[in-house]
């Protein structure tokens, strides 16, 4: 148990740092030392959510906060943090913020706080979904 | 009333491992070492600065029973536990340092409002920072 986790914590400590690069599931499960599909699983197992959907997160949540603290544009901040389409980001943004990013950028500006506590307190939850819900699913 | 943070804690799996990272990587020197009998009293602090201390600490019986201990360890690994910030003059240059050393980083050196920060997990998950603050 204790050893899986590690290895899923390294996995998501990946994922907070390297977030911006077009990381896919075979990278991450190399990382974790494990297959693929058992990777997936694992993750969801460990952390209530896939792997994916937390990188998902994890960008959106470095969006919100360039959004707020850059002057650059949309679009730029859009590949910034790691999407590949401005259409997949502004949906997901919009799915999991609930409103788009020009609509959250004319809302006000960060705190100034450690910010590996604003990327773990800012980070938006869990696309809607009750977060008691979510553990039962894996 | 209150005036001084002494000792703060953090868990570890393992408490030599623990002494190899703080002490062997990290450069943290021992305070005390002790064998009280009923547990290990280990703590750590930074060279030159003995008055502030943290106790590195296994969990486990008889302090927690053993379903507790094993919720503390699933917890500790996940990353959900413990926290810890050091301070220091030069982090670019501590990371180099560290790095050689073997230590891996979750997070390189970064600018941010507040200074210059690097992150890494210690050998058990809980979460480390070392910050270098910006001049006031």
């Amino acid at each position: 148990m204790e050893e899986t986790n590690r290895r899923m914590l390294r996995a998501r400590d990946a994922m907070d740092r390297a977030y911006a690069e077009p990381l896919d599931i075979a990278a991450l499960a190399r990382i974790a030392h494990v297959s693929e599909w058992h990777f997936i699983r694992t993750f969801r197992a460990t952390f209530g959510e896939t792997p994916h959907r937390y990188l998902q997160r994890r960008r959106i949540e470095r969006a919100m906060f360039l959004l707020r603290c850059t002057d650059r544009s949309v679009t730029e901040i859009c590949f910034d943090v790691g999407f590949a389409s401005l259409g997949t980001f502004s949906r997901t943004f919009r799915d999991v913020v609930g409103e788009s990013p020009s609509a959250y950028r004319r809302g006000g500006d960060a705190a100034a706080v450690p910010t590996c506590f604003v990327k773990a307190w800012m980070r938006p939850s869990n696309f809607g979904e009750a977060p008691d819900g979510a553990r039962g699913l894996a | 009333m209150l005036n001084a943070i002494s000792i703060s804690s953090l868990y570890v799996l393992d408490q030599d491992e623990a002494l190899e990272f703080y002490v062997g990587k990290l450069g943290l020197e021992v305070n005390t070492d002790a064998d009280l009998g009923f547990m290990r009293w280990l703590t750590v602090s930074v060279p030159g600065k003995p008055d502030r201390e943290i106790l590195l600490q296994r969990p486990g019986a008889p302090a927690l029973d053993e379903a507790t201990a094993a919720q503390v360890r699933d917890l500790l690994t996940k990353g959900a536990l413990g926290t810890l910030i050091f301070q220091t003059d030069d982090c670019r240059k501590t990371y180099e340092t560290l790095l050689a050393r073997g230590v891996e980083f979750v997070e390189e050196p970064t600018e941010r409002p507040y200074g210059i920060d690097c992150a890494l997990r210690d050998p058990f998950g809980n979460h480390i920072r070392i910050t270098q603050p910006t001049q006031q």
